[in-house]
């Protein structure tokens, strides 16, 4: 089977049912790392030692009698088949990390058909499951992804320490391997000057804070992706409690923040989000940022009821659809920032256009 | 009872042996004992042979073999694990472990390093299934052990008897 399902769409069947608090939170994600064992980490390994991974775990996956039912449809593709941009497509699907789509060597990726798993091969370690939920469910996800953990183990021996846990090619991922993470929108709170003070109050709990691409990416349209840091020493379901608990009093911080906004400011909050609507629904030339720095106020009108006649979904589908890979895989050609200026600016009023017309 | 082999001192030790599922007692005072040579018997601590020198002798019924990818030290002083050959040095240096057995050639400088990370270095979550009957006779094991070392302690000597034989059989069990 070709790319061309996992490309031609921006969002994922997954993201198209709605979550539980998916106002404010977009997807719950957790991903597992496990290792076979008596073979060197990724790092170290020769290029027939990673091939070997590569087999067996495809291997595992294809001829086994009972396939995992999420994984019925399950495609394999190997990193090495696919141009840049479509690896690129699939980073900003956050269906691979940036590490797998650049540096692995002998990468692969099993996909589920809804998008909602995908186990990265020879990335940073020889296993990575990862599924994504939309809301916040880490819970679920985490049960998802710990069933396909059980059924890949009947068939791959995993590198496991009764004192350490499942051994990982990076000491901060030892224990259970497990990095639950939500992808979380606070606009409220960064228009009222809040985020400054809940982050610091995050990290003291043992949660990290970063942009939606992961370490060291930027914060775009105020969406950040929390994820727990310890991985040692605590159970998983103590790890995505712990997680859940907090992203729940974010969640409810966040809602005091749109409330307080449209209780004393309600016509400025309804013309900024609106002037942002008007900006997407009308330029010819927009920077990616700008761009998602709108997509956020107008997101946020809908999700107050201040913007009428767009869906919700429509803004997480450009919020993929403007980024640089997707643009140019749209296009069908590589282009300059300046062409996928003009080109985001298009794809944005068209995508709005036909929104339009048909509510 | 006074001691059977002297008939004069009272008999303040008692044995049970049991060989091939026969059972002897033996009744002894500490002087006829330790002329038996029987003086290395728990609850006689004054034979040079102390309770716990006993207790790790009676503990460690395999003799530890050596794990699999220590760590030796190189020609430049730095520790290296002898599986995929990755120093330390080079660790501190990538963040990241070449393999599963860098774990056990590091443990005693990653300990503290884990501690700080995690603020534990104990795995206390999910096991894989294929571990988890291997993992269910260790921690039986321990648990063993620790009731023979009471038992040894409280001078029950035919119930320790009976739990060391339950401790090789497990073990016996573990190699397999």
């Amino acid at each position: 089977m070709s790319l061309e399902h996992f490309m031609r769409k921006a969002i994922s069947e997954w993201m198209r049912v709605k979550g539980p608090q998916s106002d404010i939170v977009f997807s719950s994600r957790v991903r597992i790392a496990r290792n076979l064992r008596g073979l060197p980490f990724p790092m170290l390994a020769t290029a027939s030692q990673a091939e070997e991974v590569a087999r067996r775990v495809e291997e595992a996956v294809r001829n086994a009698a009972n396939r995992h039912p999420l994984l019925q449809d399950a495609v394999f593709v190997k990193m090495n088949d696919l141009t840049d941009l479509e690896r690129r497509v699939l980073v900003e699907k956050h269906l691979i990390s940036p590490m797998l789509a650049e540096e692995s060597r002998h990468g692969a990726v099993i996909l589920s058909r809804d998008e909602s798993v995908s186990i990265m091969i020879n990335e940073e370690d020889h296993i990575r499951i990862q599924v994504l939920y939309p809301g916040l469910q880490p819970e679920k996800a985490w049960e998802a992804a710990s069933s396909i953990d059980d059924w890949l183990e009947q068939y791959l021996p995993f590198a496991f320490d009764e004192d350490t846990g499942y051994l990982t090619s990076c000491p901060t991922n030892v224990g259970t391997g497990i990095r639950s993470s939500v992808m979380v929108h606070l606009p409220a709170l960064a228009m009222t000057q809040q985020l400054g003070r809940l982050f610091p109050a995050i990290t003291q709990v043992g949660l990290a804070v970063r942009g939606i691409y992961g370490e060291g990416s930027e914060a775009l349209g105020q969406l950040y992706q929390v994820s727990n840091q310890v991985t040692l020493g605590q159970s998983e379901e103590e790890i995505i409690d712990n997680l859940q608990g907090v992203v729940r009093q974010m969640i409810e911080h966040e809602q005091a923040a749109r409330r307080k906004l449209l209780e004393l400011s309600r016509v400025q909050l309804d013309d900024r989000v609106h002037r942002s609507y008007g900006i997407l629904a009308h330029s010819r030339i927009i920077d990616s940022k700008e761009a998602m720095m709108r997509l956020s106020d107008v997101r946020l009108g809908i999700d107050l009821g201040l913007i009428r006649g767009v869906s919700a979904n429509v803004m997480n589908e450009l919020m993929v659809m403007t980024q640089p890979g997707f643009l140019q895989q749209y296009a069908g050609q590589r282009l300059s920032a300046e062409q996928r200026d003009v080109r985001r600016a298009k794809l944005i009023r068209e995508r709005l256009e036909l929104e339009r017309q048909s509510s | 009872m006074l001691c059977p082999e002297c008939g004069k001192r009272p008999a303040t030790l008692h044995y049970t042996k049991i060989v091939n599922g026969i059972k002897t007692e033996l009744h002894l005072c500490e002087f006829c004992a330790q002329e038996k040579g029987l003086d290395y018997m728990p609850g006689f601590e004054s034979g040079g042979f102390s309770f716990h020198q006993l207790l790790s002798g009676l503990l460690n019924l395999d003799p530890p073999s050596g794990p699999k990818g220590r760590a030796v030290r190189d020609g430049q002083g730095s520790f290296r694990c002898t599986t995929c050959g990755l120093t330390y040095n080079q660790f501190s240096k990538v963040g990241r472990f070449g393999c599963a057995d860098c774990y056990k050639a590091f443990r005693d400088r990653l300990e503290p390093l884990l501690r700080r990370i995690h603020g534990h270095s104990t795995h206390r979550g999910k096991i894989p299934s294929r571990n988890l009957g291997e993992i269910k006779i260790r921690r039986q094991l321990e648990k063993l052990k620790h009731e023979l070392a009471l038992r040894i302690q409280a001078e029950e000597f035919e119930e320790a008897a009976r739990l060391r034989d339950r401790i090789r059989e497990l073990q016996q069990r573990l190699k397999q």
